[in-house]
């Protein structure tokens, strides 16, 4: 009996959004081109990435069915890919929270500056993340031999004989590749906050003043972050998005693929096999398993960001 | 008599913690822009002085040579160097004329029109923050290839019409910004949609334009491209650039001077539209 009348209301349910759907003809008109675009070079790649891991596909003959075949090799067989993952997630470990804290820290530190300042800091920490090559740099700065900037330094203050190769040295490399994704992490989510900062209420500051908020710190916990909870949630899905797709920085400074593949990074793996080996099945899989452990590790740190302030 | 305004100074504020904070800050600032200041000192450094050992900071006789090089050495390839130039410039312009056009009509009907479909859909927007090029581009390569636009400009244009943060910032602004009762008083005189949207909301929500422009510009200004351009003509002037720089150490004051080239557009439009990007971004949050 309830089941019918279940199937009942959905009919009914269905009718009248097909009716509100006819009503609304000029909305759909209008989010066309944009929805036409993103599904066409977002959702399908999507999607046809997690129906080619399931098979063999190299470009030149037609996609061959395998099942899991993909999932299994990657999981069990590939050692570099154990070494890729266990990069990513030391980098995205230290990245990530640093990051994100320190995104937060500067732009409540430079809340209080006068305007101008304030003008002129947000656009040195943001400058970083504007020129998309500019840790190039970093490659002159850590050069191997000596006439790299910090060799000469160290050199010359007598702390090392021989300079030190950091690029190459698999010892010293993970700590070069997290300097350098950490200078340049100040994106858009810390613009977010400097921006969400100013937007607080003045008076909740002055009443919590006359309730007797003793520091800074107490009034940052109680009266700061509570209303800056949205911010918060952008700017932490953007630290995590940047976080798991460390690939630019590694390959520019440590070559590809790294000595050792000490920083061999998941992203890194998936370009290996899917831009040089042309295996674009097993790049696929690759992409798949990325794409759901961030979507899980978003929906983790978005519970953990509704306790905040509570 | 002119009246001193006193700022009052929050009584919970301790002056040592105030310099410890301000200290730290002042540090990592100049860590920051460590990189940028030695690229431009570089740039002006003459040959002499870039190999000089110990490897100095700054510069003492700063010359152009090195910016004259780069066009010398630009003149000489294959294709003339304003070929590459208005390359970017094109994909540049019209990837953010495109992108704002298009993400604002998409924008608008999403925040102001119930329709069914829509929740669903800037939810699924949301959640494409999270991809990466590399990630999409595989497949993307096909999709690509299946519309023939491999080896032609509109493979980088065209892809860049929909990127999701433009879509969620211009929502989210228009959301904060656009009060419901205007919309309605323009149904009541009498306004169709095109009209509501282009004499309405498109004037209100100018800031949000300039910060679309401004990380459609980032983008765009460094898309090298190399997936999908072959033919030499329509390389862009990050492909040039890089080409030049990899050419080995006896170019490495020329390396400096084509990172300063690339850097300059996007820091300087920034700076222009900084306060309008800030004013976008305090609606940018994502509410649950």
């Amino acid at each position: 009996m309830s089941l019918q009348r279940y199937l009942a209301r959905k009919r009914e349910f269905r009718a009248y959004q097909w009716k509100m759907a006819k009503r609304s003809k000029a909305c759909y008109l209008f989010l066309a081109p944009y929805g036409i675009l993103f599904i066409t070079f977002f959702v399908v790649p999507v999607i046809t990435s997690l129906c080619l891991s399931f098979t063999y596909y190299n470009i030149l003959e037609p996609p061959r069915f395998i099942g899991l075949q993909n999932y299994i090799n990657l999981l069990l067989a590939d050692d570099v890919f154990l070494i890729a993952v266990k990069n990513t997630f030391l980098l995205a470990l230290i990245t990530g929270p640093v990051g994100y804290i320190s995104a937060f820290l500067f732009a409540w530190f430079i809340n209080e500056l006068p305007r101008y300042i304030r003008a002129i800091a947000i656009v040195m920490f943001y400058a970083p993340s504007l020129s998309a090559n500019m840790y190039l740099m970093w490659a002159y700065l850590f050069s191997g031999d000596a006439y790299g900037l910090l060799n000469a330094i160290l050199i010359e203050l007598n702390l090392i004989q021989q300079p030190i190769t950091w690029l190459t040295n698999p010892q010293y490399m993970m700590t070069v590749v997290i300097i350098v994704s950490l200078w340049s992490s100040l994106g858009a989510g810390f613009l977010a906050l400097v921006a969400g900062l100013q937007g607080i209420d003045k008076s909740m500051y002055e009443a919590g003043l006359i309730d007797g908020i003793k520091n800074r710190w107490q009034e940052l916990w109680f009266i700061t972050l509570p209303n800056m909870k949205s911010m918060l949630m952008f700017s932490a899905v953007m630290s995590i998005t940047s976080a798991f797709n460390v690939a630019d920085v590694p390959m520019a400074l440590t070559g590809f693929p790294s000595t050792d593949y000490a920083t061999h990074t998941v992203v890194l793996h998936l370009i290996d096999y899917g831009s040089i080996r042309f295996e674009m099945g097993y790049a696929s899989a690759i992409a798949t398993l990325l794409f759901f452990t961030m979507i899980l590790c978003n929906k983790l740190i978005q519970k953990l960001l509704r306790r905040v302030g509570t | 008599m002119r009246k001193k305004i006193l700022k009052r100074r929050k009584p919970n504020r301790s002056w040592g913690g105030d310099f410890g904070i301000y200290t730290f800050l002042g540090l990592f600032a100049a860590f920051m822009v460590l990189p940028m200041i030695y690229t431009i000192n570089s740039a002006f450094k003459p040959m002499d002085e870039i190999f000089l050992y110990p490897p100095r900071f700054f510069v003492r006789n700063p010359t152009m040579d090195n910016f004259q090089d780069l066009l010398v050495l630009l003149g000489k390839s294959w294709v003339p160097f304003s070929r590459y130039l208005f390359n970017t410039v094109f994909i540049t312009v019209a990837g953010t004329a495109g992108h704002i056009i298009i993400a604002s009509m998409g924008a608008f009907v999403l925040s102001k029109y119930r329709f069914p479909g829509s929740l669903t859909f800037f939810r699924v927007v949301v959640t494409a923050l999270m991809f990466n090029g590399y990630v999409t581009s595989i497949p993307n390569y096909l999709v690509i290839a299946k519309l023939g636009w491999v080896d032609t400009v509109w493979a980088v244009v065209i892809p860049a019409f929909a990127a999701p943060m433009g879509l969620f910032l211009m929502k989210q602004y228009m959301d904060a910004n656009i009060p419901d009762v205007l919309i309605e008083a323009a149904k009541v005189d009498g306004a169709k949609e095109w009209a509501v949207f282009t004499h309405i909301a498109m004037p209100l929500v100018k800031p949000a334009w300039l910060t679309l422009m401004i990380f459609s510009v980032q983008n765009l200004w460094n898309a090298r491209g190399s997936t999908f351009i072959y033919s030499e003509q329509l390389k862009t002037l990050p492909y040039a650039l890089s080409q030049i720089a990899a050419a080995g150490i006896a170019r490495t004051g020329v390396a400096a001077a084509v990172s300063v080239v690339m850097m300059i557009v996007p820091v300087a439009t920034f700076i222009i539209v900084q306060s309008n990007v800030m004013e976008t971004m305090a609606t940018s949050g994502i509410k649950d």
